[in-house]
């Protein structure tokens, strides 16, 4: 086990080496000067030149990258051209809707998806299987900004049980900040929700399957307990895998729904540094995203040891 | 994904209006509260230290003042200075400043202050985005703690309109460096606190030293979905949106009776920019074909009808404006003679670069197809403001582009040699040098006339309308600005009527 953590302990940070280094060239060729989208259409020689200057612009690439590579270290992170404020506070701000938001969709997710799945292949083929799977055919082809858009106009337009959108903040009590993300929840989980399902059904079937099923079968265990001691335990690794893309998607891949409800999230956040040239930012938040992503998937990594006993004996990673 | 939710938006937006008839609506707390919804969030809130509009529009007149203001008519009024005398010679400005005036964290305001301010926005290592604001001025002195001397270079006739900028607040040396996230000025609001990402919050100065505010507090809410805007007012989430952001849903808020929609007139003249110097819009007959090409009835009508059309670089609502729509009246036969006397009878291919705004990629559509009508074949390339600053604007590696020059009486970019219209017209310099050197009004507004006429014969660009301000908000709600002189929302004369 030691072995296989210090493996990918390594392997995360030659990955956030590449992924800074990569981050780095991409955004030094990108069009698109920072200074002169602050100044603006006013911008002259002198103030553009003085402004370079203060946002540390006129330094050498080298320097520039070591700087930040020492920022990133530091835990600091720099400070953001555009709001010239620190860029951990303003991912730590953001973090506050994104993190609660992403677990509360993946909670909800994955509570509609794994019965349903489960209950869609036990009833394999039958007029219940094709009635859920029709249910689950719908909640993929619904694009969630869409669906979204029916909530508010449902819970927050006709009924007023919720806000249009927005985020209260943490700060107003974790009720109003819980309702808030509430709706928002709701339209990125039911898409996923629905992919879940399937990939769920689909899993539980093919385990169903195998030999060791029907071993099972023969040793005089119903379709039903056979289902749950054998069967859905063994289906969890390819859902397990679809959890963990999911997670690391709904981090900061909501921009969309973010703008239906207009949260402050880190799906905005990196749009909005993207648009305005915030380097820093971008160059931060691009790191951070790709050592979650890797860690998420350590972590997948760890659950499939959990569930499948011959995963640990050290061939697993 | 983004391309359906391009398609999909529309479609969404208008089930959510359609159905929306029993919305519950959400009474408010008190009736001296107000919150303004805002597509952009100010990167900061420092006025003297970026372009963005949104930063004065949260800030200007309601947290920052200057020595003058402007006010919704677009008129210079005393804010700070509360009268000046100007010497004969055009030169000297003494401004009498106004008494008992505090900072929000209580510092006293006096005349070092305007000095610290003024000099800042001059200094060598100023970053302020509009710096050539100031450029006229020579020294600014105090007399004593309640007067100000500025001594200009040269005349400058609109020099009490520029120092009414957000760019020329006046801001407490003590308080400058951090006012990007706590601005401290001496306005009739105070700043409370920034929810980033959500909203900003201001209340009342108790220790205000002009006319006391109705409203006790103001949110600035942020919302950049239109879909999301609309269902904010509906709903009452918020109170106002100004400047509201999409035209094709005015209709239906027009019909609730709740609300009132305002179709006001901004600075914003919006343009077919053209590169003067690139072949072949580098002659004067090529440029008057696309002139005569142009149909601006059809592109505002495109746009949702929203918009005056404009035939020079100037705003229809001010007394200076002389109207020169006719100029180049819509009429593809003579464009069409005159490509051909231009030598290019079959017309050619050009590019068209669209920023993000509607008006720019929807009228770049109408453009396009209007210019194909006289056999001028426009590639058309999307771009981002980044992008366009740098290719556009900075570096001038352009033919054609739309957009909307929103500062107010800026017609005098045309006399610079640097600007990325590339017009190098000495007849043109000649009179905007008369007219700074100029006080007089009369002669001003002669002087303005001919510049318009001028341009507008050089076909300089493709004049195209003067953007619309589509404000809308609760109908028991008075005193916010119906037109935008400067991009401000000004809180001072708002109130609920009950």
């Amino acid at each position: 086990m030691s072995v296989f953590l210090a493996k990918r302990a390594l392997a995360l940070v030659a990955t956030l080496l590449i992924a800074s280094l990569a981050i780095f060239l991409v955004l030094e060729v990108l069009p698109g000067d920072p200074a002169l989208i602050v100044l603006g259409t006013g911008a002259q020689d002198d103030t553009l030149a003085a402004l370079r200057r203060q946002m540390g612009l006129d330094r050498p690439m080298l320097e520039r990258y070591l700087v930040w590579i020492a920022d990133l270290l530091r835990g600091t992170l720099g400070e953001s051209y555009t709001y010239g404020r620190p860029v951990a506070d303003l991912i730590g701000e953001r973090v506050l809707v994104s993190l609660p938001l992403a677990v509360m969709a993946i909670l909800l997710s994955t509570a509609i998806a794994l019965p349903l799945g489960v209950a869609s292949a036990a009833r394999h083929g039958r007029l219940s299987d094709t009635a859920i799977m029709g249910f689950v055919q719908l909640g993929v082809a619904v694009p969630n900004f869409w669906f979204a858009m029916l909530l508010i106009l449902l819970f927050a337009v006709n009924l007023g049980w919720v806000p249009a959108g927005g985020f209260a903040g943490w700060e107003e009590g974790a009720g109003s900040a819980l309702l808030s993300l509430l709706l928002p929840a709701i339209a990125l989980a039911l898409p996923q929700a629905a992919i879940l399902a399937r990939v769920t059904r689909s899993s539980v079937l093919e385990v169903m399957r195998e030999d060791y099923v029907r071993t099972a079968r023969a040793k005089g265990l119903t379709r039903g307990q056979a289902l749950w001691r054998h069967g859905v335990r063994n289906a969890l690794i390819p859902v397990v895998t679809i959890m963990g893309l999911q997670f690391s998607f709904l981090l900061a891949g909501t921009i969309i729904i973010e703008n239906v409800f207009y949260l402050p999230g880190l799906g905005r956040l990196i749009f909005q540094a993207i648009a305005q040239r915030d380097l820093v930012v971008v160059k931060d938040l691009v790191v951070l995203l790709a050592a979650t992503v890797i860690l998420v998937n350590f972590l997948v990594d760890l659950s499939y040891a959990a569930l499948d006993p011959r995963l640990r004996l050290g061939n697993g990673g | 994904m983004m391309r359906f939710w391009k398609t999909g938006l529309p479609v969404a937006a208008g089930v959510l209006l359609g159905a929306s008839q029993a919305w519950v609506s959400q009474a408010r707390a008190a009736n001296d509260s107000l919150t303004m919804g805002m597509i952009l969030e100010p990167p900061h809130l420092d006025p003297t230290a970026g372009a963005a509009a949104a930063i004065d529009e949260v800030v200007y007149a309601n947290v920052f003042e200057g020595l003058t203001r402007i006010d919704r008519n677009g008129e210079v009024l005393p804010a700070l200075a509360r009268s000046w005398d100007i010497s004969g010679d055009g030169l000297t400005y003494t401004f009498h400043l106004a008494d008992g005036v505090t900072f929000h964290d209580g510092a006293a305001f006096d005349a070092s202050d305007v000095v610290f301010s003024l000099h800042r926005a001059m200094a060598e290592d100023s970053v302020n985005a509009q710096k050539q604001i100031f450029g006229a001025i020579d020294k600014v002195e105090t007399l004593d703690a309640g007067t100000v001397v500025i001594t200009l270079k040269q005349p400058a006739g609109n020099l009490l309109f520029n120092l009414g900028w957000g760019d020329a607040v006046i801001v407490d040396p003590a308080s400058a460096e951090g006012n990007k996230q706590t601005p401290i000025g001496t306005g009739p609001f105070a700043f409370d606190r920034w929810v980033s990402g959500d909203r900003i919050e201001l209340s009342k100065n108790p220790n205000y030293w002009g006319q006391p505010m109705a409203l006790e507090t103001a949110t600035f809410k942020f919302i950049p979905d239109p879909a999301a805007a609309a269902a904010a007012i509906l709903s009452g989430g918020v109170d106002a949106f100004a400047n509201f952001p999409a035209a094709e849903l005015v209709p239906q808020l027009e019909a609730d009776p709740r609300l009132t929609v305002i179709i006001g007139s901004t600075e914003g003249e919006t343009i077919l920019s053209t590169n003067n110097a690139a072949e072949p819009f580098n002659d004067l007959r090529v440029r008057q074909a696309i002139a005569h090409a142009l149909d601006r009835r059809a592109i505002i009508d495109g746009l949702f009808g929203y918009g005056t059309p404009i035939g020079t670089h100037f705003a229809p609502h001010h007394p200076a404006y002389l109207d020169l729509v006719d100029l180049y009246e819509y009429d593809p036969r003579k464009a069409k003679a005159l490509l051909a006397e231009a030598g290019h009878p079959e017309g050619f291919k050009a590019t068209l670069r669209l920023p993000p705004p509607a008006y720019a990629r929807r009228g770049g559509e109408i453009v396009a197809a209007q210019l194909a009508e006289i056999g001028i074949e426009l590639e058309l390339i999307p771009v981002e403001w980044a992008q366009w600053l740098d290719q556009v604007f900075r570096n001038t590696d352009y033919d054609l582009t739309i957009v909307s020059h929103t500062e107010p009486f800026d017609i005098g970019i045309y006399g610079r040699d640097d600007y990325y219209f590339n017009y190098h017209g000495p007849a043109f310099k000649a009179l905007l040098a008369e007219l700074n050197e100029s006080t007089d009004q009369d002669k001003r507004y002669e002087l303005l006339g001919k510049m318009q006429r001028l341009i507008a014969e050089d076909a300089v660009n493709g004049y195209l309308f003067q953007l619309a301000k589509l404000g809308v908000w609760n109908k028991d709600l008075e005193g916010l600005w119906h037109n935008s002189p400067v991009q401000a929302n000004d809180l001072t004369g708002v109130y609920w009527k009950r």
